[in-house]
C-alpha cells in the first residue's frame, strides 16, 4: 500500500518535471535574429487580429483576414523585403500575441498593440503607425457619457489581456471590470446587458458601431494607445527597418492611402489625430 | 513559485469561486440527474420521452454553448444572470444529463426482483425506490459517480469565458500580465489538482466503504460501461 502510494508520488512529480523543461524550451527560437531570418526567408509571419473591426477582421467568404493592421503589415513587408516578399498572417488575440512572439510562432506583432512600460520588458516596440485613444461604448441613451459617469456597481467589460482595462480601473476605481477573451465576445456581454459600458481602443469601438448602430462611442480618449509594430525584445534590428519602412509608406503615400481605405467613412473620425506622419 | 507569493490573494479568490460552483453544481447535478433518471425508466412514455430528451440534448452540445446560452441570451428576453450564475447553471445541467444515464444505469441493473419483492410486500412504487432499489443502485455507481465530480471540477474553467472570476479566469488574467503563459497555467493546473485528488480520494474511499464484498463485480461492469 505504502509502496503504491510513493510511486504514485514519483510519477506526479515526474509530470511536472516534465511541464516545468517543457516550459523552459521555445526561448531558442526567439534569440534568433529577427532580420536575418526573415531576410534568408523572404517572407514575414505576423500576428494579426482576427475579430477587430477595421483592424482585422475574419472575411468569412474567403477566409482571410482584413483590415488596416493587415494592409501596414503587408506594404511594410514589401517596403522591407522586396516585389517577390510574402507575409503570412496568424491569428493572434490579446491574451495570445506575447506568448506566440516569444515562441516564435510568429516573427512579429501588428494586432492593435499598444506601447506601455510593462510591455517594453517584453518586447521591441517599432514607431507608432496609428495613434489610438482609449473611449467607451455605450448603449445609445445611455446616462454614461465619460468615465466620471460610471458609479459604484456599475459593470464596465473589457477584454483580457489588454492594458484598456487597467487603465478604467485606475480612470474609474469605482467600477466593476469584468473581462472577456475577446472583441466580439465583449461586445456581445454588452448587447446581453451585462455591463453598462465596454471599454477599448476608440478605433475598435468605432468597428463595432458601424457595425451595430444602437450603440455609441463616447467619453473621449481618456487615455493615449500608440499602436506599434512589436518583436521579440531585443531584435532592434528588425524594427529599426520596420521604421525606415514606415517612413517610406508615409513618404510614398502608400500609408495615406490605406488610412483611407479603412478610415475614409467612419463616422466621428478625425484622421489628424490618429494617424502619423504629419510632423 | 514567485508566481505563487505574487499572485497568491488573486488565485484564492479563483480558488474559492471554482470550489463554490463545483459544490453548487455537484449538489444539484446529483438532484436533477437522480430526477431525470428516475424519468427515463419511468414507464409512462410520455415521462420517459422527456427524460430521454433532456439527456440526450444537453449529453450531446458543447457545455460552452449551454454557458453562453445563460450568458448572453437568456438576458436579452429574461433575467440578467452573472457570470458565475450562468456558468453554474450550465454546469449543472450539463453534469445532470451525464449523472442521469449513469444513475439510470446503476437502478437498472439492480435485480428486477428486488422491485418486484418490495411491491408484493405492500411498498408502493416510490417506497421501494426510495427504500430498496436506489440505496443499491447507489453504491453501484460510486466508481461512475466520481469520474463525473473530477470531470466537474475541472468543466467549471467554463466560468472563466463569462468572466465568473474562477481560477482559469484569474489564470488568463495571470498569464495576460506577467507574459508568463507557461507558469500561469502550471500553477492553474496545480490548484485544479488541490480539488480534484482528494475529491478522486474521497471517491475511492466510498467506494471501498460501500462496496465491501457484494457488488463489487457489478460496479466494475458499470464503470466499464
Amino acid at each position: 500500500m505504502m509502496k503504491r502510494k510513493w510511486k504514485q508520488l514519483g510519477l506526479l512529480s515526474l509530470l511536472l518535471l516534465l511541464l516545468v523543461s517543457l516550459a523552459g524550451c521555445g526561448t531558442s527560437l526567439a534569440d534568433e535574429n529577427t532580420w536575418q531570418h526573415v531576410q534568408q526567408t523572404k517572407t514575414i509571419t505576423w500576428g494579426v487580429k482576427a475579430d477587430t473591426r477595421l483592424f482585422g477582421l475574419m472575411d468569412v467568404k474567403d477566409s482571410q483576414i482584413k483590415g488596416f493592421d493587415v494592409d501596414i503589415a503587408k506594404a511594410v513587408t514589401q517596403q522591407m523585403l522586396g516585389k517577390n516578399s510574402q507575409a503570412k498572417f496568424v491569428q493572434v488575440t490579446s491574451n495570445t500575441r506575447v506568448p506566440m512572439l516569444k515562441s516564435g510562432n510568429i516573427d512579429a506583432i501588428a494586432a492593435t498593440m499598444s506601447v506601455t512600460k510593462e510591455r517594453e520588458k517584453q518586447v521591441a516596440f517599432s514607431d507608432t503607425y496609428f495613434q489610438a485613444g482609449q473611449a467607451l461604448l455605450v448603449k445609445k441613451g445611455s446616462r454614461i457619457h465619460s468615465v466620471k459617469d460610471l458609479k459604484k456597481g456599475d459593470v464596465v467589460i473589457g477584454v483580457q489581456g489588454s492594458d484598456s482595462v487597467e487603465n478604467i480601473k485606475k480612470a474609474a476605481p469605482q467600477a466593476k471590470v469584468i473581462q472577456l477573451s475577446d472583441a466580439s465576445q465583449a461586445f456581445t456581454a454588452l448587447k446581453a446587458g451585462q455591463g453598462v459600458a465596454m471599454t477599448s481602443d476608440n478605433a475598435i469601438l468605432y468597428g463595432m458601431s458601424t457595425q451595430d448602430n444602437r450603440f455609441v462611442v463616447t467619453g473621449g480618449s481618456f487615455f493615449d494607445e500608440p499602436y506599434a509594430v512589436a518583436a521579440n525584445k531585443g531584435q532592434t534590428e528588425f524594427t529599426d527597418h520596420v521604421n525606415t519602412a514606415l517612413k517610406q509608406l508615409v513618404k510614398n503615400g502608400e500609408y495615406q492611402r490605406i488610412v483611407q481605405k479603412w478610415f475614409g467613412n467612419v463616422p466621428g473620425f478625425k484622421a489628424s489625430d490618429a494617424t502619423i506622419g504629419g510632423e | 513559485m514567485s508566481m505563487f507569493i505574487h499572485f497568491w490573494p488573486q488565485l484564492l479568490e479563483g480558488l474559492k469561486i471554482t470550489l463554490g460552483s463545483s459544490l453548487i453544481a455537484l449538489v444539484g447535478s446529483l438532484i436533477l440527474g437522480t430526477l431525470f433518471a428516475l424519468l427515463e425508466i419511468s414507464h409512462n412514455r410520455v415521462l420517459h420521452l422527456i427524460g430521454r430528451i433532456y439527456v440526450e440534448f444537453f449529453r450531446n452540445i458543447p457545455l460552452l454553448i449551454i454557458a453562453l446560452f445563460f450568458y448572453v441570451i437568456v438576458p436579452l428576453f429574461a433575467a440578467k444572470l452573472s457570470g458565475f450564475t450562468a456558468g453554474t447553471l450550465a454546469l449543472t445541467i450539463y453534469t445532470s444529463s451525464f449523472i442521469a444515464e449513469t444513475v439510470r444505469a446503476g437502478i437498472q441493473s439492480v435485480d428486477p426482483g428486488q422491485m418486484e419483492a418490495a411491491r408484493a410486500n405492500g411498498m408502493t412504487y416510490i417506497q421501494a425506490m426510495r427504500y430498496i432499489v436506489l440505496p443499491q443502485a447507489v453504491k453501484l455507481v460510486i466508481p461512475p459517480l466520481g469520474n463525473q465530480f473530477v470531470n466537474l471540477v475541472k468543466n467549471s474553467s467554463v466560468l472563466a469565458f463569462v468572466a465568473g472570476f474562477d481560477l482559469m479566469y484569474e489564470g488568463n488574467l495571470i498569464a495576460a500580465q506577467t507574459f508568463d503563459t507557461f507558469g500561469a497555467y502550471i500553477v492553474v493546473g496545480v490548484f485544479y489538482l488541490i480539488l480534484t485528488l482528494p475529491l478522486s480520494y474521497f471517491m475511492q474511499y466510498l467506494e471501498k466503504k460501500w462496496n465491501a464484498g457484494s457488488g463489487e463485480r457489478e460496479a466494475s461492469a458499470l464503470a466499464n460501461e
